[in-house]
């Protein structure tokens, strides 16, 4: 039935199931300290895939990768800072639930979610990953720069705060994005001369900024606990989380596959994926409203689709040798180095490496379960029981730590801080982070896809076409549309009543 | 100064601790015999190697590929980092800030480091920036997927004469060298193409496998790591690469282009003269190593051995070369 099941008893060594075991505990913790990304931490274990053998090595980076993307949501529920681009809509919901006291069953959600989302990303990697492979071919610059519109229209749509707000955040982002070299037109915009900027905004320190510098300051400026604590201890509430997750299970499936193909997607990533499902999930939810409140759904949809990105991401980065994402771009560096060789004939060469690796992506994949709750419980009791003044400088001194090491750049923690005070200032007056931080992302894809497009499209005297005239351009449009004036049609066609959710604002308010 | 101040000690807590991992890994394995260095001779301890640009990239793999060698000649390790921004620009920039002892190395590339400080203020200079060796070199190539109708570089040219404009190419950046090939083959063969750039040769690849784009300015490299995807139509070097004996040359068949991606390493100004010499004579020793020349080969890439005191005419020949394609290229004015 599963091709390669012998593979499956290479990659159950002891010694693989040692290196699945630690590389989720180290990418679980890298992933949850916001600077700290899974490309750097497999770029530092690359030279271990000359000592040993390729197939464990390939098994660790898997499992570090894994790890890290769930990771990310700590950080998320437990300081409203993603930890990685991928968690940024676990912060929706995340934060509200630790905000209540219920910190505790938001990591156990994410984790049943981020292993459900691996789960299913991986296994469509096994069985399906060449013909799978042949969309991200049929996405061309046209559809990227559609994509990226979408994922703007819902940022938008999703974001607490009102809609105006949240489409000048957006905005603002995208404007933030043109800082630097083009990568495009090679032309150097609003630097001001400075050799800092030139390399641009990364986006690591504009999430740090953005993100925990107002919580630091929130901290600090509020005498209230940060977190709600319960009155008795609960263990890691694992019974209630299944209960959730299994009333939830069609949201979980359906989030698992968005993150699965837009995985596939090269450079879409996790944080459009984690969008794109998160908005399905309100849309179908019979009580939208709760979303941006605290709402498990939200959580669920978000997590099991940043995850199942990880397989997804794999698909063209061995069929096609076109990495999904950052880190995919080591480990296929380190593949090369190997002398392995990126094709559909991996899939089918029963004695290829891919099998054990994916089989370990597996491995990693469910040992994620236990290693995720045991060390979400330590993150959990860490942020309710250290004491504030100790709380303040740890956050902050990760946050300098995260945002130098993206480039051992000093100029990053500065841009990072700068963006953080700023980031306070507008959050004073009801403009979230997301947005901007989102249009930052998107900014640049939106970007590259249109002036790709327009050229491709004005030298084959075929503007109309390329911009209007592609089936999968056609769709993402319409989803658009659907997405923007979907409370409308609702309202006129479905007869729902009030739709616009009254969203109360979250945030660090 | 700060920013030679590497703060990682959570990494490098866990790097310690996957070394522990490895070298569970490491018994058995058929790297015994190491040669260790002494203490207190060069090197005797990890060399920072900085990347300019993000993993996963050329400069990436063939910098992946000296270090496995590098370490069984000299026992000791070189870490690889990134700084990746302004195309190289940022890492570029700041390379004369950190300190000359010989345990910063930084992966320069041409024609970039010469194209870019002539361009614009970037914040360096082509003579800032002091090299010690030039190891390899990947040949600028037209791409085009196994299914296209261009069997040969004739059938381009003509396509492209019939269909002024209409042929589109992607390519990796732009000032680069698959965007100044572009150019200057333009020139040469009397055609005009349209050149669209990407980010990085992936994306660039993907477009072509994709079909949203005819053509490819790439290298041989990208024929080499897809195997059986694309036809090279013709490779920018000297002889024929041993990997493709089918492929001609743009100087068979007339048009002098002799071009690609050449990379090198250099350190920073205040490191002594022996030192850099120690450096070259250390990389060149890496270059020298038959296993490491095969796999370089079978990546569909170049060698060169252009050691320290050979830089300078190195560097004066490839500038005049590279500054002539750009200003006819309208790049530089």
């Amino acid at each position: 039935m599963l091709p390669g099941l012998d593979h499956l008893v290479a990659a159950l060594t002891p010694l693989n199931l040692a290196f699945a075991l630690f590389g989720v505990v180290a990418g679980t913790v890298i992933g949850s300290l916001p600077g700290l990304t899974a490309t750097m931490a497999i770029a530092v274990l690359v030279p271990l895939t000359f000592t040993m053998v390729p197939t464990s090595a390939l098994i660790l980076m898997g499992a570090i990768y894994t790890g890290a993307i769930y990771g990310g949501a700590y950080s998320a529920i437990l300081l409203n800072t993603p930890g990685t681009p991928s968690a940024i809509g676990t912060t929706f919901d995340g934060f509200p639930m630790a905000k209540r006291g219920d910190g505790d069953l938001a990591i156990t959600l994410a984790c049943l979610a981020s292993v459900t989302g691996g789960l299913v990303g991986a296994a469509a990697l096994l069985v399906i990953a060449p013909p799978l492979a042949k969309v991200a071919l049929a996405f061309g610059p046209v559809e990227y720069f559609w994509l990226a519109i979408f994922g703007l229209s819902l940022i938008s749509a999703l974001s607490s705060g009102n809609l105006l707000k949240s489409l000048i955040g957006a905005c603002l982002g995208l404007l933030i994005s043109t800082i630097g070299v083009a990568t495009v037109s090679a032309d150097v915009r609003f630097t001001f001369g400075s050799p800092i900027l030139l390399g641009g905004v990364e986006k690591i320190s504009a999430l740090i900024g953005l993100y925990a510098v107002p919580v630091l300051i929130d901290l600090v400026a509020t005498p209230a606990r940060h977190l709600e604590v319960a009155a008795e201890p609960r263990g890691f509430r694992l019974l209630e989380a299944l209960r959730i997750s299994w009333a939830g299970k069609f949201n979980l499936l359906r989030s698992s596959l968005i993150g699965t193909f837009v995985g596939i997607l090269p450079g879409a990533g996790g944080s459009i994926a984690a969008l794109v499902s998160y908005s399905e999930a309100r849309r179908a939810s019979k009580t939208p409203e709760r979303f941006g409140k605290g709402e498990p759904q939200g959580i669920q949809a978000t997590e099991s689709a940043n995850n199942a990105t990880v397989g997804g991401g794999f698909i063209p980065t061995l069929v096609l040798g076109i990495p999904g994402t950052p880190p995919d771009a080591v480990i296929l560096g380190a593949l090369l180095v190997q002398g392995v060789r990126t094709g559909p004939e991996l899939f089918t060469d029963k004695g290829s490496i891919v099998y054990t690796f994916v089989y370990g992506l597996f491995l990693g994949t469910v040992l994620m379960l236990p290693v995720g709750l045991v060390i979400g419980r330590y993150a959990y009791k860490f942020i309710i029981h250290v004491p504030k003044a100790l709380l303040v400088p740890s956050v902050a001194f990760m946050t300098v730590i995260g945002s130098y090491a993206i480039r051992n750049d000093i100029s990053d923690v500065v841009i990072m801080t700068v963006l953080g005070v700023f980031g306070w200032v507008l959050d004073r007056f009801g403009f979230s982070p997301s947005p901007i931080v989102l249009g930052l992302i998107l900014g640049n894809i939106a970007e590259q896809g249109f002036v790709q497009a327009w050229t491709i499209g004005s030298a084959t005297d075929n503007l109309g076409g390329m911009f209007f005239g592609r089936p999968i351009s056609l769709a993402i449009i319409a989803f658009t549309l659907l997405s923007l004036f979907y409370p409308l049609i609702a309202r006129l066609i479905l007869k729902r009543g009030d739709v616009w959710p009254k969203k109360a604002r979250g945030g660090s308010s | 100064m700060f920013s030679h101040f590497r703060f990682k000690p959570f990494l490098t807590a866990w790097a310690l601790s996957a070394g522990a991992f490895s070298a569970l890994a490491f018994v058995g394995s058929p790297m015994g015999g190491v040669a260790s260095a002494q203490a207190g001779e060069y090197p005797d301890k990890p060399i920072h190697y900085i990347i300019p640009f993000g993993p996963g990239g050329e400069s990436d793999i063939t910098a992946r590929l000296q270090q496995a060698y590098f370490t069984k000649d000299f026992g000791q390790d070189l870490v690889i980092e990134y700084k990746p921004g302004g195309g190289g620009a940022v890492a570029w920039s700041q390379l004369n800030g950190y300190k000359g002892d010989g345990y910063t190395w930084m992966g320069v590339n041409l024609p970039h480091i010469i194209i870019k400080p002539r361009q614009k203020n970037v914040g360096f200079k082509t003579d800032d920036l002091t090299t010690v060796y030039m190891f390899q070199y990947t040949p600028d190539a037209i791409v085009v997927p196994k299914d296209s109708p261009f069997k040969t570089l004739q059938d381009f040219i003509d396509y492209a004469k019939a269909n002024p404009g209409k042929l589109t190419m992607s390519g990796s950046g732009k000032g680069t060298a698959n965007h100044l090939a572009n150019v200057r083959f333009d020139k040469m063969a009397g055609i005009k193409t349209t050149y669209v750039a990407f980010k990085g040769t992936a994306a660039a690849v993907a477009a072509v496998l994709g079909h949203q784009v005819r053509a490819e300015w790439g290298y041989t490299s990208v024929a080499a790591t897809h195997e059986g995807k694309f036809r090279l139509l013709a490779v920018a070097m000297n002889k024929r690469h041993p990997k493709f004996p089918d492929v001609p040359t743009f100087k068979e068949l007339g048009f002098d282009m002799v071009s690609g991606t050449y990379r090198g390493v250099a350190v920073p100004k205040s490191t002594p003269e022996s030192l850099r010499i120690k450096i070259s004579d250390m990389l060149g020793k890496v270059n020298a190593n038959p296993e490491y020349r095969k796999r370089m080969r079978d990546d569909g890439m170049a060698l060169l051995d252009v050691g320290y005191k050979d830089i300078p005419a190195f560097m004066a020949k490839k500038t005049v070369e590279e500054v002539a394609a750009a200003k006819s290229a309208g790049i530089l004015k």
